[in-house]
């Protein structure tokens, strides 16, 4: 797996003196989903805005396919979609023509096939002939999704796509990323739902107060800083731990008729439960709890903050 | 990819699809207005007014008329093509794409100034209705008017790069552009005016672009067509330069 994407020394100060990206190291592989997480004001609209030419950097160098943004940004931009954060949409256009014309301003000969198939997986073709302003604020950003794919981007970046989107059409938003990952697309999203990264990403990155924290794959970051809770309930109570389950390092509780497990990582509750059934102690129900991604998030992101503040 | 020709084409349809679906205020508002002018001006008033160095006084004011609402056109459609993505937000396309100074120039200005050249044929058949005019230098009249449409379009995109609020769109046709046509010669030739004034008038860019006009029109005017020409081709090099400022800095497009 190559780099699609390589940052170096990336960094942002606005004109009103705010600075919201510190230098940043960052390279995405290709073909790899990464979702970027961190807070409001932490900076993730600002790298996207930087890498699509929305913002002018302050110092760095980004290339994107081997080509230097600076240089070759004509021939980079081509193949690189975007899904603002605002649902910015023009007041008088309709869907379809919207669409086409995303396709041609980045330089694609006209293929209305592909339109078509690309406003149909969108469940967007029964509103083609509709006024983008008209439709409801779901479909609106499932037109901007459809502009930003009109050209067949390699590089696809979504600034939250399921703020303010129902149940089902994150679903649905989920199962297209899926998709668009299967057909060789690399995405970088943004999103404040952290079971959302934990369910598509590769790899995270954790980014707050323009500096990235941290980027990880998930399932390493997960097994280093996850952890796993089980209650198991008892049939009979016991007063003391067996010898030979010792080393799980468990507690009693509620007067010995709970036993209490924590562990790091994915935890080992499967052996437990069979020393357990070994030992002749007979339970009557388990209650697991694995830690999140989420929790992870807040503990680093907490963490970092009470550090800063600690710092003062 | 070195010039970006469908996104440019896409961009100079998009803007004349804008003219069609808005026609009425595209084409109607302004014949409309040119035509009132000609009534009164040319045809109540002019009627009581001598002939100017030869030319009716109705057809005298047919060229600066025409140019008063070439200027006002291409000013109001290039500065409302490229301001209105940026208060929606939709811009954020175009700066995302392979798009580049030299492609917004050719489809923004290049729309703007297409449906002034278009305005400009419909306003000169209105003319015939009420004047009775002729052009000794078509081709010459056709290059001028296509010159100015360009220069004035190429002002309206840095003044819609340049306004914060739909206010400031107004305010410059309104307060800088209004007064500089009327004080232009459209209804008077300089020569009428006392000094210090005649020499004032000089430096008011428009005088240039009505006689240069009314020359085409007449082979008459206050000032001499290649002075025109000069002025017109000096007044676009300034524009071009600083929209290309616009894209190199980003300023008022890129944060
Ligand atoms: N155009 C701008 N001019 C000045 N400051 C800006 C601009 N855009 C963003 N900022 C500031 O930069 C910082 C980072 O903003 P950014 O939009 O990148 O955050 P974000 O991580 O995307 O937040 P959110 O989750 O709320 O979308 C903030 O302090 C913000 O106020
Ligand atoms: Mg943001």
């Amino acid at each position: 797996m190559g780099a699609i994407l390589e940052i170096e020394g990336l960094q942002k100060t606005y004109a009103g003196g705010v600075t919201a990206l510190q230098p940043t190291d960052l390279t995405i592989n290709k073909g790899e989903i990464f979702a970027l997480l961190g807070p409001n004001g932490a900076g993730k609209t600002t790298l996207i805005g930087l890498v699509c030419g929305l913002v002018r950097p302050s110092g760095g160098t980004i290339r994107a396919f081997g080509l230097d943004m600076a240089r070759d940004w004509r021939k980079a931009r081509a193949r690189i979609g975007l899904v603002p954060q605002e649902l910015s949409v023009d007041m008088f256009e309709y869907v379809l023509p919207a669409v086409t014309h995303s396709r041609a301003l980045f330089g694609r000969p006209a293929d209305p096939a592909k339109i078509e198939k690309l406003l149909k997986s969108l469940s967007l073709w029964e509103k083609r002939d509709q006024r983008i302003s008209a439709l409801s604020g779901g479909m609106k950003r499932r037109v901007l999704i459809a502009k930003a794919l009109a050209h067949d981007p390699d590089l696809l970046f979504l600034d939250e796509p399921t703020a303010g989107v129902d149940v089902e059409l994150r679903r649905d938003m989920w199962q297209l990323i899926g998709q668009l990952r299967d057909q060789g697309v690399t995405i970088i999203l943004t999103t404040h739902y952290i079971e959302e990264a934990q369910e598509m990403a590769d790899r995270v990155g954790v980014i707050d107060r323009g500096v990235l924290q941290l980027v990880e794959e998930k399932r390493a970051l997960m097994a280093r800083l996850g952890t796993t809770e089980a209650k198991i309930a008892l049939a009979q109570p016991v007063s003391a731990i067996p010898a030979a389950l010792e080393h799980f390092g468990l507690a009693i509780e509620d007067g010995g008729k709970v036993l209490c497990y924590h562990g790091a990582g994915e935890g080992e509750v499967a052996p437990l439960l069979k020393a357990l059934l070994a030992e002749g102690i007979d339970f009557t129900g388990i209650d697991v709890h694995e830690s999140s991604l989420e929790d992870i998030f807040v503990d680093l992101i907490g963490r970092n903050h009470h550090d800063q503040e600690a710092a003062r | 990819m070195s010039f970006n020709l469908r996104g440019t084409l896409a961009i100079y349809k998009f803007e004349l699809a804008r003219t069609w679906r808005t026609l009425f205020q595209s084409i109607l508002t302004p014949v409309l207005t040119t035509s009132l002018y000609f009534i009164v001006f040319g045809g109540a008033i002019g009627s009581r007014i001598d002939t100017m160095g030869g030319v009716p006084y109705a057809a005298f004011i047919v060229p600066g008329l025409l140019m008063l609402t070439i200027l006002a056109e291409s000013t109001a459609n290039a500065s409302f093509g490229i301001y209105l993505p940026r208060f929606t937000g939709t811009v954020y396309e175009l700066l995302s794409a392979p798009i580049g100074v030299a492609e917004t120039l050719v489809g923004y200005v290049g729309a703007a100034a297409t449906k002034s050249v278009i305005l400009a044929v419909v306003i000169l058949a209105t003319a015939r209705v009420f004047v009775d005019y002729h052009i000794e230098h078509p081709l010459l009249a056709a290059f001028f008017i296509l010159l100015s449409a360009v220069a004035f379009s190429l002002l309206g995109f840095i003044l819609g790069c340049w306004a914060d609020g739909f206010e400031k769109l107004q305010v410059v046709p309104m307060l800088v552009l209004t007064p500089l046509t009327f004080l232009g010669g459209t209804f008077y030739s300089i020569q009428m005016l006392p000094e210090p004034w005649k020499t004032v008038t000089l430096f008011n860019p428009v005088v240039y672009l009505v006689n240069g006009l009314r020359w085409t029109f007449y082979g008459q005017a206050d000032v001499n067509f290649g002075a025109a020409i000069t002025a017109t081709l000096g007044f676009m090099a300034l524009c071009i330069a600083v929209i290309a400022f616009i894209f190199r800095t980003g300023w008022r497009l890129r944060s």
